[in-house]
């Protein structure tokens, strides 16, 4: 094992450049990725390392980025867009929804778009509007995508590799809350393929299911819970299209309890979608339905509120407390 | 020539008061515009049998476009986007792209991808509902022409990020006209509006890229005149963002030919992204949907009546001694193209049930999967047995 420690941000970067030097096909485009790094520093040094052909300070414009990254692609490069914030991928919805998901079904397979677009989402960075959203049931609601969210720099580092393998397209859903704090990453081997769910903490009484950003939260939960004596199992989604279910289900079939926490607002988001598919698959061995605890269904809020809009291990513990209260 | 009366006031885009580059005159004279002075060496160079291929292309597309408007009309296509009217600006346009080249078209370019090999019966896949593509743009046979896009402007980005993925390459630029690649991208005056048409001219101005803008104004966005459109004629657009920009008279297909020619050879050799507005008219409706009799003057119709493309060339071609055999020759290859039309038309069934899941992703896709081998169970519980 050659472990690492770094910071997630960094983790993303290391990734990239493995990516790139994998293969001369991977190009990164994007707003101020190159010189400046990314508004993240996500970027950082790709430019001079790499080139101005490979590493491109597009226009600003996202619906031109997704849109030429398609053209791109269809000569054979392996486009790796950032989109700078979560609030501004909706200027390129319709080449993503209209053009990107829905090509290769048009072409009845004859071409292949491998394409990933990485937003940075979610909050708790105090930002202004637009800023702090999280998009991706937008995403995980149209055919043809792939939609991922590492939540751990090691995740992030593998994850990146495995999304710019892919053929398809895949939204990579950074949690931009995550970006800083640091985490171990092996450098060898990946530990779990792209599309796999994976138990992060195990425990006996209640599953906690989150993606992103919102898995430290579950766990932070789980300690404060396990000090009162409730055992939480904690389940990373990681791939949020499509969902790999059978750990939930393990989990679920264990415990009785499932409580789904997400940053998004709830109304037809993922966690409704993983709390209706938990309920038919696994509702014999649920002792009490399935909770899900989520952002309001407001516009996020301005950054002074965003604390009481964000589910924490207090709301994530309530949940806790009415699941086993059934 | 003025446009929809409710215009008032706003001024006339379409007159002539850019330069426009012509070569055959309304009555099908050999008489250039001032503007069309330096294509003339190249328009001289067309040889007689190319001049009846141009004219050949246009007859025999205007029969099986009649044909699939028919077929329309007779509950045989969903629907079907007549080209009535702009057969010289795709014809021109479409013969000058050289065989390496790339074609993006919007939906209503049946001229260009017959002419680069797409089967006519193809796009009646698309209209038939039997499909959403109707052809392997990466088969060789079919001239790398793209498919269709139904949502107005798309393409046009499509087109300039291959434009820019040749130039990265080295696919272009190099200095061979006859392998150098360029990329030709169709859309109209209503598309014109559209935010990723702009956009496409920003990335292709920055990038250099090697794509030729083709927009065909032909004065009409459904029922929306161009005059609404535009307070300027819509060649100065491209040109706003840096990109040389030609008019040319869309329903002159030796000018359109020449234009386009000249435009993909700078594009080609590395000058960067050339933009042709091709002043035309869609004789037709917008589709078999619309009825123009509820926006558009029949005064204004007859007056473009007048300036049929093909009667122009045809009248051009008379001048010049063809022979009353050739016309007739043309005229029964297109009634033979638009019955075969009819023929395979009418054979085309519905796809197979796995044509819905089999091309969602590329990689396999367990949700997908799981949806395919249910219905299939579920379809299959009705066979000899109760629902």
């Amino acid at each position: 094992m050659t472990l690492e420690t770094m910071p997630l941000s960094k983790a993303m970067n290391a990734g990239l450049r493995k990516a790139m030097e994998n293969d001369p096909k991977v190009i990164l485009m994007g707003e101020d990725i190159g010189k400046l790094g990314g508004v993240f520093r996500v970027t950082e040094h790709l430019q001079r390392d790499f080139g101005e052909k490979r590493v491109l300070d597009t226009p600003l414009a996202e619906s031109g980025i997704v849109g030429t990254a398609i053209g791109l692609a269809m000569t054979g490069f392996r486009p790796v867009i950032e989109i700078q914030f979560d609030g501004f991928v909706f200027p390129a919805f319709d080449q993503i929804t209209t053009q990107l998901a829905k090509l290769t079904n048009r072409h009845e397979g004859r071409l292949s778009l491998p394409i990933v677009i990485r937003i940075p989402y979610g909050g708790h960075i105090g930002a202004v509007e637009h800023h702090q959203e999280s998009p991706e049931a937008y995403f995980t609601h149209t055919p043809g995508l792939r939609v991922v969210s590492p939540s751990t720099p090691n995740d992030a580092y593998w994850m990146i590799q495995e999304a710019i393998a892919s053929n398809d397209p895949v939204i990579f859903m950074e949690p931009k809350s995550r970006y800083w704090p640091k985490g171990e990453v092996e450098l060898e081997a990946s530990s779990a393929p792209l599309h796999a769910s994976r138990v992060v903490r195990t425990g006996t009484d209640v599953t906690l299911v989150g993606h992103g950003a919102m898995v430290t939260t579950l766990l932070q939960a789980a300690a404060l819970a396990e000090a009162e004596g409730t055992s939480c199992e904690v389940v990373d989604v990681r791939s949020l299209s499509p969902v790999d279910y059978e750990p939930i289900l393990d989990s679920v079939r264990k415990t009785g309890h499932m409580v789904y926490a997400q940053e998004a607002q709830g109304f037809t988001s993922l966690g409704s979608e993983i709390a209706a598919t938990v309920m038919e698959r696994a509702f014999y061995a649920l002792e009490a339905p399935v909770l899900r605890v989520s952002g309001y269904d407001t516009p996020f809020p301005p950054a002074k509120l965003e604390g009481l809009y964000l589910p924490d291990a207090d709301r994530i513990l309530e949940a806790v407390d009415r699941s086993l209260a059934y | 020539m003025t446009g929809h009366a409710g215009a008032g006031t706003v001024r006339d885009v379409t007159s002539s008061e850019t330069e426009l580059v012509r070569v055959l005159d309304q009555d099908g004279r050999f008489a250039p515009s001032p503007a069309a002075e330096q294509y003339l060496p190249l328009i001289e160079a067309i040889s007689d049998a190319e001049l009846e291929q141009f004219y050949r292309d246009m007859v025999v597309i205007r029969a099986i476009d009649t044909q699939a408007t028919n077929l329309q009309r007779q509950g045989q296509l969903a629907l079907w986007p007549p080209s009535r009217g702009q057969e010289a600006a795709q014809v021109g346009s479409g013969r000058a792209a050289r065989t390496q080249d790339t074609i993006f078209p919007s939906y209503r370019e049946h001229a260009v991808t017959r002419i680069r090999g797409v089967d006519p019966v193809d796009i009646i896949k698309l209209m038939r509902g039997v499909s959403h593509g109707g052809w392997d743009p990466t088969d060789p046979k079919n001239g790398n022409t793209r498919l269709y896009t139904l949502v107005l402007g798309s393409q046009v980005l499509h087109a300039a990020g291959y434009a820019m993925g040749l130039s990265f390459d080295g696919r272009s630029g190099i200095g061979d006209l006859d392998r150098d690649e360029a990329v030709v991208v169709y859309y109209g005056d209503g598309a014109s509006s559209q935010g990723d048409v702009h956009e496409a001219m920003v990335f292709a101005a920055s990038y250099q890229a090697p794509v030729v803008f083709f927009l065909q104004n032909n004065h009409w966005a459904i029922s929306v005149p161009v005059t609404t459109q535009s307070r300027v004629p819509l060649v100065q657009r491209s040109a706003g963002y840096g990109i040389p920009s030609i008019r040319v008279d869309g329903n002159d297909v030796l000018a359109s030919y020449a234009v386009s020619r000249v435009a993909l050879d700078e594009a080609r050799s590395g000058q960067g992204p050339r933009a042709i507005e091709a002043v035309t008219y869609r004789l037709g409706a917008h589709t078999t949907s619309d009825d123009p009799t509820k926006y558009r003057h029949t005064d204004e119709e007859d007056i473009w009546a007048l300036r049929d493309p093909i009667v122009r060339m045809r009248t051009f071609l008379e001048g010049r001694g063809a022979a009353a055999s050739f016309f007739d020759d043309v005229d029964a290859e297109g009634a033979d193209a638009a019955e075969d039309l009819r023929a395979r038309t009418v054979e085309l069934g519905p796809p197979p049930v796995s044509r819905m899941f089999d091309h969602v992703y590329s990689d396999p896709h367990p949700l997908i999967e799981e949806q395919k081998a249910w219905q299939a169970k579920y379809e299959a519980s009705f066979e000899g047995g109760q629902a």
